[in-house]
C-alpha cells in the first residue's frame, strides 16, 4: 500500500517540488550573482506559458521522441519510488536519454546535432559511475531493490562514501550544471545557443522541462537512499544531506566556468575509478 | 489566466546600430537593473522567444535575417525597437544604405526613444511590450 501511495505521490508533485527547487535554484543564483532576482514560482510561470505558445516544429518525429523522454523519465522515477529494482531504474534513464538525444539530432540543425553529440559525450562520462552506484549499493546492502536498501540496518553510506562522492561528481552533469553544462545550459546564451533544446518551442520545450523536473526529483532521491536506513531519523539526516548537496551544485554553478570535453571525460572517469572502483574493491575486502 | 507576462524571453537582435544601444540592452542584465526580476530572459534563441528586441536601422543585408528571426519566433509576439535607428533610422537615415526603421519590414508594437536609449527606457519599454504579449495571447486564445 505504501508503495503505491509514494508512487502517486511522486507522480503528483514530483513537478511541484522540481519546480520549486529550480525557482530556489535561480533566486540563490541571483543572489550570489548580487541580483534580485525572479521570484520563486518563475519557473511554473515558464511553464504555463511554454504550454500555451504555438509550437513550432521541425520535424514531426521530434513530438514523439520528446514525449518518449518523458515517459521513461517519469517510468524510472516511479519505480525509484515504489521501491523498485534500481538498477532497472538506472537502465530506463540511459533510455529516456537516447530518446533526447534523437530528438535533439533529429532537427537536422547544427546546433541542436551539436548539442546531442555533447550529450552523448556526457552519458559516456557519467555512465561508468551511474552503474558503480548501483553495484556498490547491492555489494552494501545485499540488494538492488530500493525498499530493501532503505530498510536495511546501517546506511549505505557508512561503506560507500566513496561511491558516494563519485555520485555527486557526476550529479553535476545530471543537473546540467557549470562547469559540466556542455551539452545544454540553464542560463541562456551559451556559445551554441541552448544546445539540445535549441529546435524545441512551446509544449515541446515544456516537456522537456517538465521531465527535467521529474528527473531531478528522482536524482535526488538517489542521495537520499545513500543516508536512509531503517531508523526514523535518518531520513531527517537525508533531507539536510539532499539540500547541502544541492546548495553545493549552486555554489559550484557559480564559480567554475564551463571545462572542455576532455577535462569532462577524463575528470569523471578518472573519479569513477578512483573513488569508486576502490570503494567497491574495499567493499568486496570487508564483506 | 494568461502567463505570457510573467515569463517574458527575449532575443536581441544588433541590426546597423552603433553598438550603443546594445550596451544599453546587455546593461539592463546587469545586477543594477537585473531585468530577471520581472522573469526576463535573453534567449538568444528566435525559436524560445516572446519578444523581439531590435538595435539599429534596417539596410539591404540585415533585412532577410530580420524577417527570418521574426517569421521562426512562435506566436504570439512583440517586436520593440529600442533607439533612434530601430525607430526612424537615426543619425544614419540618410546614408546610402539604410532603408530606415525596424517599421520598414516588420510590424514594431512598441517605439523606444532615446540615443542611446537609456536601460530605464528600454526596461519599460520591455514592460509595455509584455502587457501588450498578455492582450494577444488573450485575442489567440478567444480566436481558438
Ligand atoms: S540610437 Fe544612437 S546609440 Fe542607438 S544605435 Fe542608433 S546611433 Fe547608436
Amino acid at each position: 500500500m505504501i508503495k503505491i501511495v509514494s508512487t502517486v505521490l511522486y507522480l503528483v508533485f514530483a513537478p511541484v517540488f522540481g519546480g520549486l527547487l529550480a525557482g530556489v535554484d535561480r533566486k540563490i543564483t541571483a543572489r550570489m550573482q548580487g541580483r534580485k532576482g525572479p521570484p520563486i514560482l518563475q519557473p511554473f510561470y515558464d511553464i504555463f506559458k511554454l504550454f500555451s505558445k504555438e509550437a513550432i516544429v521541425v520535424d514531426h518525429l521530434q513530438n514523439l521522441f520528446v514525449i518518449g523522454y518523458l515517459v521513461f523519465i517519469i517510468f524510472t522515477g516511479c519505480l525509484f519510488f515504489y521501491g523498485g529494482d534500481l538498477l532497472l531504474a538506472f537502465f530506463a534513464i540511459t533510455l529516456a536519454e537516447i530518446f533526447l538525444i534523437m530528438c535533439a539530432s533529429s532537427a537536422n540543425s547544427a546546433y541542436s546535432s551539436m548539442g546531442s553529440q555533447r550529450e552523448l559525450l556526457q552519458m559516456m562520462a557519467y555512465e561508468p559511475m551511474i552503474l558503480i552506484v548501483a553495484i556498490g549499493f547491492y555489494i552494501a546492502t545485499g540488494s538492488f531493490s530500493v525498499g530493501e536498501i532503505i530498510t536495511s540496518q546501517t546506511s549505505a553510506i557508512a561503506t560507500t562514501p566513496g561511491i558516494f562522492l563519485g555520485y555527486l561528481y557526476i550529479l553535476t552533469i545530471k543537473f546540467r550544471k557549470s562547469p559540466f553544462d556542455l551539452s545544454t545550459s540553464h542560463h541562456a546564451h551559451q556559445e551554441m545557443v541552448k544546445g539540445l533544446t535549441v529546435e524545441l518551442s512551446g509544449r515541446t520545450l515544456g516537456i522537456t522541462e517538465l521531465a527535467h523536473w521529474y528527473e531531478n526529483t528522482f536524482l535526488i532521491g538517489i542521495i537520499a537512499i545513500f543516508i536512509i536506513n531503517a531508523t526514523w531519523w535518518s531520513w531527517i539526516v537525508a533531507l539536510a544531506v539532499c539540500a547541502l548537496a544541492y546548495f553545493m551544485e549552486i555554489l559550484i554553478d557559480n564559480t567554475y566556468a564551463r571545462v572542455k570535453w576532455k577535462v569532462l571525460l577524463n575528470s569523471s572517469w578518472i573519479v569513477a575509478f578512483g573513488l569508486g572502483i576502490l570503494n567497491l574493491l574495499a567493499l568486496y575486502y570487508i564483506k | 489566466m494568461s502567463f505570457a507576462s510573467k515569463s517574458p524571453w527575449l532575443i536581441h537582435y544588433d541590426g546597423s546600430s552603433c553598438n550603443g544601444c546594445d550596451i544599453e540592452v546587455l546593461a539592463c542584465l546587469t545586477p543594477v537593473y537585473d531585468v530577471e526580476r520581472f522573469g526576463v530572459i535573453n534567449t538568444g534563441n528566435p525559436k524560445h522567444a516572446d519578444i523581439f528586441l531590435i538595435t539599429g536601422g534596417i539596410n539591404k543585408q540585415n533585412e532577410e535575417v530580420v524577417k527570418q528571426i521574426y517569421d521562426q519566433m512562435p506566436s504570439p509576439k512583440v517586436v520593440v525597437a529600442v533607439g533612434a535607428c530601430a525607430c526612424n533610422g537615426g543619425i544614419f537615415k540618410e546614408c546610402y544604405n539604410i532603408m530606415g526603421g525596424v517599421d520598414k519590414v516588420l510590424p514594431v508594437d512598441i517605439y523606444v526613444s532615446g540615443c542611446a536609449a537609456r536601460p530605464e527606457a528600454i526596461i519599460d519599454g520591455v514592460v509595455k511590450a509584455v502587457a501588450l504579449l498578455d492582450e494577444k495571447s488573450k485575442s489567440i486564445s478567444q480566436g481558438r
